[in-house]
């Protein structure tokens, strides 16, 4: 880690650009009463599916349109910010923290405590994620914290089967001999010497689930299980959107390219993040 | 040692074939909300909604009801769907077909985009190709297939509507097929005009399911590629005489073949696990879009059936991986 400390560092433009796109939206979402032009639930059947602004039809004021209720499509997508990034860091850090503590028991100190968490991951790789997901919110019932507990359920195994392997392998390293020798205990050893060298792996699989749980909310809402049906989310306008495609494309195409923008810059957010860490990588 | 890998892996198999089925019973049961309610007339007495239950034996303790559900599964038997009022094996079955068709033909696409453009990539290692294909490769990996089903919509679907976008077949058609593999029929009964109508409407939602498997196997693939055409062997072949490209076909690939199988397998039960969402999104009459339907409507016992197939599929794939992974490694058919 000394030796990486001193090569220059390069100013990795993926990583700021797909950073600054983020943190954009997460501040719209945050001042979204400030920053919304209209309110994102208001409904006026004079204005429905007005079309963006370079489009002949627009009206001043609706940037990039309204839906077919007349709803202001640029306000419901800062709106629909909040609940993408409230589910995404949520649902993403209960499934690290949950996957993270199986994945690092489990690989550390194997037998019987890696037979019984290999199992179960066993068993929830055997489900196709997005019905195990329909399947639980509709069992816990539509809402915001039924979305974040479905997805820290499913995909806490994406963390656990990483750093398993991952803290497997660093487990039959000689530092982690040498510190049992110097009299560490193993719970010591695991949280002192393994998580630090398995901690730049989590961090971009952390970025990766902020991504996905984005998406399976969008799905959620796709589906009309997520949230109530008030509250403006992406997946809920792309629903709309795809019943209305052939007489207004703006209604699904600008949630979509905000979905497809946070979910490739949460990717390249955490492979940057993972080079920067990475002495290996850089 | 093949035999015992084999009856190793066929009883962790039944293992989580059985957690699977564990898992749903209990996840299903703590649902509030009555499905036998939603069945009846408002107004209907407690005398009948009793009876019903009784009728579908939710009036039974969990576990009672577990044991009995799970004997008739041995038997073939899945109980009846609330919802169809129907066997919910025969629904299963029914649909299964539509859904293996459409990931098949997803992992066929999958292949023929991914390969090419690994052996593109390795040929061009180091030049502005090489840097293409792996910008593409990383858009179309973190873009999932749900994204990709919308953006295809609006392109071939609006835009420029060259496919179809909803539905299986056109309904208008008169289908004289007596499986449910229509497009296997469609071929073996050398009827193409329903062979292509078929393939209009699954090359959206396949594609959408096959982007980002291309992109693994484009990647890994031209990796292992890489790698190998720095060895001898290689070097050798190409003193001989051979071009770049004849060297990658005729030595790499026969070698590279073996980690990207492994690959393949597990990416294809996920795939497979796409087929949920993405037949929702294009009304695909199979498994998937029919399990929505199920969560929708309460309907237990068919949801319990579907999950088990999804999941009696995906142990099946990974169990065919690892024997074919047996079979053709060298190292271990001789160990």
């Amino acid at each position: 880690m000394v030796e990486a400390r001193q090569l220059p560092r390069r100013a990795n433009p993926r990583l700021w650009l797909a950073g600054g796109w983020l943190l954009a939206v997460l501040m719209a979402a945050i001042f979204a009463p400030l920053v919304a032009p209209h309110d994102p639930l208001a409904q006026d059947l004079m204005l429905e599916r007005l079309p963006p602004f370079w489009v002949t039809g627009a009206e001043p004021g609706y940037w990039l349109g309204t839906d077919s209720l007349g709803r202001d499509l640029l306000s419901r997508l800062i709106y629909g910010g909040r609940i993408a990034f409230a589910v995404a860091f949520a649902a993403a850090i209960a499934a690290c923290l949950t996957g993270s503590a199986l994945g690092l028991v489990a690989g550390y100190f194997g037998g019987w405590a890696d037979r019984i968490v290999s199992r179960i991951v066993d068993i929830w790789m055997a489900f196709p994620p997005v019905l195990f997901a329909i399947l639980l919110v509709a069992v816990l019932g539509t809402g915001l914290s039924s979305v974040i507990i479905a997805i820290a359920v499913i995909d806490w195994t994406r963390f656990c089967r990483v750093v398993r392997a991952e803290a497997m392998s660093q487990a039959r390293m000689d530092y982690v001999e040498n510190a049992r020798i110097a009299g560490f205990s193993r719970i010591d050893v695991m949280l002192r010497e393994v998580l630090p060298n398995v901690l730049p792996t989590i961090v971009a699989l952390l970025s990766l689930e902020m991504g996905i749980a984005v998406i399976v909310e969008a799905i959620l809402s796709f589906v009309n299980l997520s949230i109530s049906t008030d509250d403006p989310t992406w997946g809920g306008m792309i629903a709309e959107g795809r019943l209305s495609i052939h007489q207004a494309w703006w209604v699904l195409v600008f949630p979509l390219i905000m979905l497809i923008l946070t979910v490739l810059s949460f990717s390249q957010f955490g492979e940057g993040l993972k080079s920067r860490f990475d002495p290996v990588l850089r | 040692m093949i035999l015992q890998r084999t009856l190793t892996r066929l009883l962790t198999m039944i293992a989580t074939l059985f957690g699977v089925a564990v898992v749903v019973f209990v996840v299903i049961r703590i649902a509030p909300g009555d499905p036998i309610a939603m069945m009846l007339p408002p107004g209907a007495s407690q005398a009948d909604i009793d009876r019903l239950r009784a009728l579908y034996g939710l009036d039974k303790s969990l576990i009672e009801q577990f044991v009995i559900w799970l004997s008739g599964v041995v038997h073939g038997d899945f109980g009846t769907s609330i919802s169809l009022r129907q066997n919910v094996l025969g629904l299963v079955l029914g649909r299964l077909p539509a859904t293996l068709e459409l990931s098949i033909f997803a992992l066929l696409i999958a292949l023929a985009i991914g390969l090419p453009l690994a052996v593109l990539g390795a040929r061009e290692r180091g030049t502005a190709v090489e840097a293409g294909i792996d910008v593409a490769n990383g858009v179309a990996l973190s873009i999932p297939d749900f994204l990709w089903g919308l953006v295809l919509i609006l392109l071939f679907g609006v835009l420029m509507p060259v496919f179809e976008i909803s539905g299986r077949v056109s309904p208008q058609l008169d289908l004289p097929f007596t499986t449910n593999f229509y497009l296997f029929e469609s071929i073996v009964r050398l009827r193409f005009d329903l062979t292509a109508n078929l393939l209009g409407h699954m090359f959206m939602p396949a594609l959408a399911l096959a982007l980002p498997l291309a992109a693994i196997i484009a990647q890994l693939l031209k990796q292992s590629l890489k790698e190998l055409l720095t060895l001898d062997y290689m070097v050798l072949a190409r003193v001989k005489g051979f071009s770049e490209t004849q060297v990658i076909l005729r030595e790499g690939l026969k070698n590279a073949a073996l980690p990207t199988l492994t690959l393949v397998g597990v990416q294809f039960t996920f795939l497979i696990g796409g087929t949920v969402i993405v037949e929702r999104l294009f009304s695909y009459e199979g498994l998937g879009n029919m399990a929505i339907d199920a969560v929708v409507n309460r309907d237990l016992p068919l949801i319990q059936g579907i999950v088990l197939v999804f999941a009696l599929l995906f142990v099946v794939i990974n169990l065919a991986v690892d024997m074919a992974y047996a079979l053709l490694n060298p190292r271990l058919r001789h160990g």
